[in-house]
């Protein structure tokens, strides 16, 4: 059932602020978090709603993000719906607690404003912490507006949630770039939110009554079957994610896809980059393709569960594909985006040339030309038949 | 080979210093477009929050949704809202030919033309700082100097933009900027 568009509000909001208001009206349990900028207005906008009487969670300020995700794995433990947010050296300083939210099947919703990693401090956007966290066992999904923001932190409690998932998901936008940024959001009213969301229902609660331990001890004897099962969970994502969205869909009018696919089908050089660089280089493919360039654009959205197949189905047979990231894996082959594309086409016949570009860290702006710096370089690559496994563009060297 | 990545979009780049409320009259004018019926992009360039330090902020209006992310390097209306930054920064620099140059200083159009030797586009002076200092006693002059952007351009009615300044000022504040507004939509010189 669609919502009738007088009931919908149209507001200007930064990504952090629409985020807020998606958790606002998620009808929380709990929220504990801990300030980091660019992430901090989402929980100072939560805490007002909170202190104005506009939602019933509780709201835990800790003294670190440790304590932040540790306080969230308790209370989603007792079958509470929880969110956090941090961002760069936060969300590192919850490392250890990452793993335990994924490995105790929490569904924690943790919404990230992408930051580099110092040093040198620095408070601008790149993935570093994104790419530093995506072996912990969170659901990974990065949007590229502040609609977006929106809309899948919604989804995100439904995804989280579901039976067949029961696994923390992180939703990221890019730090400043879309944290900060006021845009065009349109609001569902509060009860068809609260509605498509729905109440939490779990499935193992600790209960002083049925009293369980959570998270013990499991040595040689089970903690590998533990980690099978982790697997076997994160291999229902996709499925559920795509029933999840197709309900959003309905009501809203809105989908984004696991990746959203621009141009590609008879494209001979794909741009696939995540956050709100998918959404410059789509403009970029635009005037590539009035030059009479076969350019198309893979945004991906979900980066864990990685969308092998489909990503390799979506790539077809185009001869290059250019993977533009904000992230450097040191010392790796190449970088973590590229990476993963790398694999899932390895087993595909036509295989193309793969260029990897890392480009923006630390908030350096990524203006279209860098693109079209990119596009030149893959085409001659094309030419050479062979790329560099990854080199960076838009910095002094 | 010049490509054209903003079509369809009119783009605004402000500078101003910390603290005069560059951000805020950049969202301001973002939420009355947004009002009108746009999309829209208002964000500012973040560094250090020195007060003082001179800032950056950019806007995007747009009838369609806006898909570009990165900073505004041509833009159409370059808004300086602090007079002495003149002499700090060339305000001209990235502004389309046709674009518009606004400025907060007491100087003619025409002495700023010769001073950046701008040829172009429009080039609109207005005297915030005095109709700031007259109206509200205090150096708000970012909302005036606007109101000089908004009657150039006509990029969205000076009605739509009061009204979103009332609704974030409610009681006095809100009026006293009303009259800024208004009298530097009077007093705005465009030459």
């Amino acid at each position: 059932m669609s919502v009738s568009k007088d009931k919908i509000k149209i507001e200007g909001l930064t990504g952090d602020a629409a985020i807020a208001h998606a958790l606002r009206q998620a009808d929380l349990d709990v929220l504990s978090a801990y300030p980091i900028t660019p992430q901090t207005i989402i929980v100072e906008d939560y805490q007002k709603f909170a202190a104005d009487g506009e939602v019933n969670a509780a709201v835990i300020p800790v003294e670190s993000e440790h304590s932040a995700m540790s306080a969230c794995v308790g209370a989603s433990a007792v079958g509470a719906r929880v969110a956090t947010a941090s961002a760069s050296a936060g969300l590192a300083l919850m490392w250890e607690i990452l793993y335990c939210a994924a490995s105790m099947r929490m569904p924690i919703v943790f919404t990230v404003a992408n930051r580099a990693l110092s040093a040198p401090i620095n408070i601008h956007n790149d993935h570093s912490d994104g790419m530093g966290m995506r072996d912990s066992g969170f659901i990974q999904l990065y949007c590229q507006s502040s609609q977006e923001a929106y809309d899948t932190t919604l989804m995100a409690f439904k995804l989280a949630e579901h039976h067949d998932v029961l696994l923390p998901v992180m939703v990221g936008i890019d730090g400043f770039i879309v944290s900060h940024n006021v845009e065009r959001v349109e609001m569902l009213p509060d009860d068809a939110a609260k509605k498509f969301v729905g109440v939490r229902t779990p499935v193992q609660p600790l209960d002083p009554k049925n009293p369980i331990t959570m998270g013990p001890l499991a040595l040689t004897d089970y903690y590998f079957e533990f980690k099978e099962q982790q697997d076997r969970a994160m291999q229902q994502v996709i499925k559920v994610y795509k029933e999840v969205e197709a309900e959003f869909e309905k009501l809203t009018g809105r989908k984004y896809g696991i990746f959203e696919t621009y141009k590609t089908n008879d494209a001979d050089i794909i741009f696939l980059a995540m956050s709100s660089m998918g959404g410059t280089a789509k403009v970029v493919a635009d005037v590539l393709r009035e030059k009479g360039e076969k350019v198309g654009v893979i945004r991906l959205k979900m980066f864990r569960p990685f969308p092998t197949k489909e990503l390799a189905k979506a790539i077809g047979n185009a001869k290059a594909v250019a993977v533009f990231e904000k992230a450097m894996s040191f010392g790796a082959a190449t970088n973590p985006l590229a990476l993963e594309v790398k694999t899932a086409l390895y087993g595909t016949k036509s295989r193309p040339i793969i260029a990897n570009f890392v480009v923006g860290l630390g908030g350096r702006d990524v203006p279209p030309m860098t693109f079209v710096e990119g596009f030149e370089k893959t085409k001659e690559y094309l030419k050479k038949g062979e790329a560099p496994l990854y080199e960076t563009l838009g910095v002094r060297k | 080979m010049a490509m054209d990545f903003a079509r369809g979009i009119t783009e605004f780049r402000w500078h101003g210093r910390g603290g005069q409320g560059v951000v805020t009259s950049n969202q301001m004018l973002g939420k009355a477009a947004l009002a009108e019926g746009n999309y829209i992009q208002a964000f500012p360039e973040f560094g250090p929050e020195r007060t003082g330090a001179p800032v950056r902020a950019f806007l995007r209006i747009s009838k369609a949704p806006i898909q570009v992310y990165a900073q505004v390097y041509h833009p159409d209306v370059v808004v300086c809202i602090d007079p002495t930054l003149l002499e700090v920064v060339n305000p001209t620099e990235g502004l389309k030919p046709e674009g518009t140059l606004v400025l907060n200083t007491s100087n003619e159009p025409k002495a700023i033309r010769d001073k950046f030797g701008f040829k172009g586009g429009k080039v609109v002076t207005v005297d915030a700082s005095t109709i700031a200092m007259e109206v509200m006693g205090r150096a708000f002059y970012n909302m005036p100097t606007m109101a000089a952007a908004v009657s150039a351009t006509g990029i969205v009615s000076v009605d739509t933009v009061i009204e979103e300044v009332l609704n974030r000022y409610p009681g006095k504040v809100g009026a006293l900027n009303k009259t800024a507004i208004e009298r530097a939509v009077q007093e705005a010189k465009i030459g």
